[in-house]
This record gives structure tokens, C-alpha cells and sequence, in this order.
């Protein structure tokens, strides 16, 4: 019994070992008839992953250049920026426009290109404790709820985790002339660390205001039906994305090639036209040179 | 950042250990009782009772964050106590994850001591009380482990807190959450740092621990 096993186990053995002999010399012959299709790696912010637009832009990119296979990391903008310094990606989708032209500067990008803008919104409890929604403009706005925080009549939840729309928030206050609040000297401000959908959720379950994309607040409303828009459209609330190929990447010419396409009239009129029929409007504006 | 001593880092460390230390401790005044029940009388639907405990062990943490997430919503039914996005959220999560470990292992522990000993005690004229003192005493060994591993279930646990929780700097932030976002910062030297203490406390907790297992252990050897 013990033999048969024995000898069961070996030709199992035998077997296997044919199976990979024959795998490795199979695919010898194919690349004359396709070329391989190598993996680039593209890392982008959480946001942009959040409102859905890879979905159609990752798929129309593959069509074009069926020989590159794409991947998307989502992170927050500090993290990404970090994954091109370390080289772990190819190419950035990013939007921190300072960042990104430091990043460029220290030589860690081989070049920077506008891509697209998407708007800013400021969401809140519709019953509006801090009367932003009669604001002039941002600046007006974001004061108004640092008022109300310091009277304990609204509070503001914080990305606080280094993201592009994090940012984009510290100098909003900035511009506003607000000493960028802090959690431990300012009660009424919340800084959860993490990405904008549970930022979302936390501030609709605490009926607080924050600063939101509207992609992904318009993705996200079905679930954060306490929140409202209280004040957008104004200059100080637009989003501008970069693009960058990094320097001695592992696939720098799959992300060259990701960055030409996104920057041409193809790739240019695939983010025109995401988010129109689901939402009624385009969510991210092309405005690539 | 540990040699700057940033007072941020300390509060994520006492949140944590206040959190799962006190989530811990309802674990087993809840658990406790419920294994010794399972794991010494005979009733019907024990077995299912222990199939379910031993099963529980393994709940996913994610889905009791889940759960307990959607139950304290707003618009959920318990959205009244308005306490999603608190510690008291965080504890409750971590009691329930906790629970079926302590009930589990105390129910073997105890199963384990022979049951002429708490026949034997009671034809001496012991109480039910006392009885199962007793057999609680004679399984110490098990309950130390049903500690060590409630306490090491939640304490590393990130799934539920995070959902529960909302990692809020400052007052629901805890250990597990401040790596991911560290991580996710790309700020890797704060993150390893926090799992370092991490790693530090569960270590701790458990040579404590086997210290108390190691000296129950001797007074058993030598008390007779």
C-alpha cells in the first residue's frame, strides 16, 4: 500500500515537472505574433479613485495602448508623491500643484503637465449653523465657520492626512487669514487621518462641515444624505490635477505613453465626458496646454 | 519621533490601551460567567452553544465594525445614543470581538478540570458559589490565556475601530489606525515607530501574563 502511494506521489512529481517544462517553452514563440503586455503603475489620490473616473479613464487608456496593462494605487497625494521618490510608480496623477513642481525640481519627475480641474465644494448640516451659504466668497465662508467653531455652534472635520484636498484646505484657511487650526488648541475642529468618503461620513453623522470634491461628494451623497452644498463655484474652491512621468521609472515608457495620452484630444475628451450621463454634468474639466 | 517624545504618539498609546483595556474588562465580566456555564454544566443545546463560541472566535472584525457601525448611524436604530465616531463606539466593537474568545477559551479551560472535583466539594457541603470558584480557581491557567487573548484580539485590531472609530486625532485615534495613516502619509519612520510600541505592549502583556501562568503554575506544585 505504502509502495503504490509511493509511487503515486512520483509520478504526480513526474508529471508536474513536465507541466512546467512545457509551460516555460510555450510562450516562446507568441511575442513575434504580440508584444508583451508590461504592467505600469500609476499612483493617484484616493478622491480621484473615490469619484469613479479610472473606471473609464484606466479601460479607454488599455484600448489605445493594448500593450500596457495599467494599475492604479490610490493613496493620499503625500504618499504618492513619495511612491515616485522611491520609484514604486511609473507615473503620478496628482493634485498639489506645488508639491508637484518641488517634486519636478528635485529631479525626481522628468516633467509636469495640467491635465484637468475639478471644483472644491463646502458641505454641511442644511440648517447651516455657521450662514455660510450667503458668504461672498471662500474666504467669507471659511471665516464664518471659524466663528461659529469658537462659539461652539459648528464644528470641521479635517482630512488631515497630507491628501491633496488636505491642502488645498490648510491654505484655504490661509487665505482667509485663519492660523490653521489645530485639534488640541481648536475643540470644534476634527481631523480624522483618512480618506474623503469616511471623512464624509463622519462629518454627516456629526453635522459638521467640510471641504469636499464634488465628484466625490456627488458619488458619496446617497450615503451622506445629512450633508448639503452650502457654498461652491467660487475661484478659491477649484482643484487643478498634474500629471508627471517619474524619472527612471521601471516602466517609463508605459507611463510617457499614459501621460501623451491623457494630455491629447483622445484622452482629453474621455474626462469631458465622465460623469455627464450619471450625474448630469462633467465633473472634471479637461484644460491640458 | 519617540526621542522628541511628541505628545501626539503618547495620546494614540493611552487611547488605545484605555480602549481595548476597558473593552477587555466588560469582555470578561460578560464572558467569564457565560464559559464557565458552557464549559461545565450539561443542558441542552451546549453543543451548539460551543460550536457557536468556537466559531465566534473567528469573526471577522471588519463585519463587526460593520454591524456595529450601521447600528449606531444616524439613521440606524440605536442613532439616538449618537455615538459613532467615539471611544464608547470603539469599546463596544471591541467587546463583541473579544467576547466569543473569553467565552471559548475559559469554556475548555475549565472543561478541562475534572468534574469530581466540583462533585466532591459539593457532597462536602460547598455552595454553587463556592463550587464554581472553585473550578474557576482550578482553571486559572485557561483564563490567564482567555485574557491574553482577548486583550491581544483587539488591542491589534484596525478594521473595527477604524469603521467605528474614525481614527479622529486626538480622541479616537488608537495604534493600529495612526500606522495606517502614517502609511498612508508616506511618513514610514512614525509608522514603524507606533508598531514598534505596539509590539512592545502586546510582548508585555503577555510575559506579564505568563509570569502570572508560570508563578499559578508553581504555587500549584508547591501548595500541595
Amino acid at each position: 500500500m505504502r509502495r503504490l502511494a509511493g509511487t503515486a506521489l512520483a509520478a504526480v512529481l513526474v508529471f508536474s515537472l513536465a507541466g512546467c517544462g512545457t509551460k516555460a517553452e510555450a510562450p516562446k514563440p507568441v511575442p513575434a505574433e504580440k508584444p508583451a503586455v508590461s504592467e505600469v503603475i500609476m499612483a493617484s489620490t484616493t478622491s480621484t479613485q473615490d469619484s469613479g473616473l479610472f473606471d473609464v479613464l484606466i479601460p479607454a487608456f488599455e484600448k489605445a495602448f493594448p500593450q500596457y496593462k495599467m494599475k492604479v494605487i490610490a493613496v493620499g497625494t503625500g504618499e504618492a508623491l513619495r511612491m515616485g521618490e522611491t520609484k514604486d510608480a511609473d507615473v503620478l496623477l496628482v493634485h498639489a500643484k506645488a508639491d508637484e513642481v518641488k517634486f519636478v525640481d528635485a529631479g525626481f519627475g522628468l516633467e509636469r503637465k495640467d491635465v484637468m480641474y475639478n471644483d472644491f465644494v463646502l458641505v454641511g448640516p442644511a440648517a447651516d449653523p455657521a450662514g455660510i451659504k450667503a458668504s461672498n466668497d471662500t474666504t467669507a465662508a471659511m471665516l464664518a465657520i471659524q466663528k461659529a467653531g469658537v462659539a461652539a455652534k459648528a464644528s470641521f472635520v479635517s482630512r488631515g492626512d497630507d491628501s491633496g484636498t488636505h491642502k488645498k484646505e490648510l491654505k484655504t484657511w490661509g487665505a482667509a487669514g485663519v492660523t490653521t487650526p489645530t485639534v488640541s488648541a481648536d475643540k470644534w475642529y476634527l481631523s480624522s487621518g483618512q480618506g474623503m468618503g469616511e471623512t464624509l461620513k463622519i462629518a454627516n453623522e456629526k453635522g459638521s462641515y467640510t471641504l469636499v470634491d464634488r465628484a466625490t461628494y456627488l458619488t458619496m451623497k446617497p450615503s451622506v444624505l445629512d450633508l448639503t452644498i452650502l457654498f461652491e463655484k467660487d475661484k478659491g474652491l477649484l482643484n487643478q490635477y498634474g500629471v508627471i512621468v517619474v524619472t527612471d521609472a521601471k516602466n517609463q515608457a508605459g507611463g510617457q505613453a499614459f501621460f501623451d495620452w491623457i494630455l491629447s484630444a483622445e484622452g482629453q475628451k474621455v474626462v469631458s465626458e465622465f460623469g455627464v450621463e450619471k450625474f448630469g454634468q462633467p465633473l472634471f474639466v479637461p484644460n491640458a496646454e | 519621533m519617540l526621542a522628541s517624545g511628541s505628545v501626539d504618539v503618547w495620546v494614540i498609546v493611552a487611547t488605545s490601551i484605555r480602549t481595548s483595556g476597558s473593552a477587555t474588562l466588560i469582555a470578561l465580566l460578560i464572558g467569564l460567567p457565560i464559559g464557565l456555564l458552557v464549559g461545565t454544566k450539561r443542558f441542552v443545546g451546549r453543543r451548539a452553544a460551543l460550536v457557536i463560541f468556537n466559531a465566534g472566535m473567528g469573526l471577522p472584525p471588519v463585519v463587526v465594525g460593520l454591524v456595529v457601525a450601521m447600528t449606531l448611524s444616524r439613521r440606524g436604530p440605536l442613532g439616538g445614543l449618537g455615538i459613532l465616531y467615539s471611544t464608547r463606539a470603539m469599546v463596544l466593537a471591541q467587546v463583541i470581538i473579544a467576547i466569543p474568545v473569553i467565552i471559548a477559551i475559559t469554556a475548555a479551560a475549565v472543561a478541562a478540570v475534572p468534574r469530581e472535583l466540583s462533585l466532591q466539594a459539593r457532597s462536602l457541603g460547598a455552595s454553587r458559589w463556592r463550587t464554581s470558584l472553585l473550578t474557576l480557581s482550578e482553571a486559572r491557567m485557561g483564563l490567564i490565556a482567555a485574557v491574553a487573548g482577548g486583550f491581544g484580539a483587539i488591542i491589534s485590531e484596525v478594521g473595527a475601530v477604524q469603521m467605528v472609530g474614525g481614527n479622529l486625532q486626538g480622541d479616537t485615534r488608537v495604534m493600529t489606525t495612526g500606522i495606517m495613516e502614517f502609511t498612508r502619509k508616506g511618513q514610514y519612520g512614525n509608522a514603524l515607530a507606533l508598531a514598534a510600541i505596539l509590539m512592545a505592549i502586546v510582548i508585555g502583556v503577555n510575559i506579564i501574563l505568563t509570569g502570572l501562568q508560570t508563578s499559578a503554575d508553581r504555587w500549584e506544585r508547591d501548595g500541595r
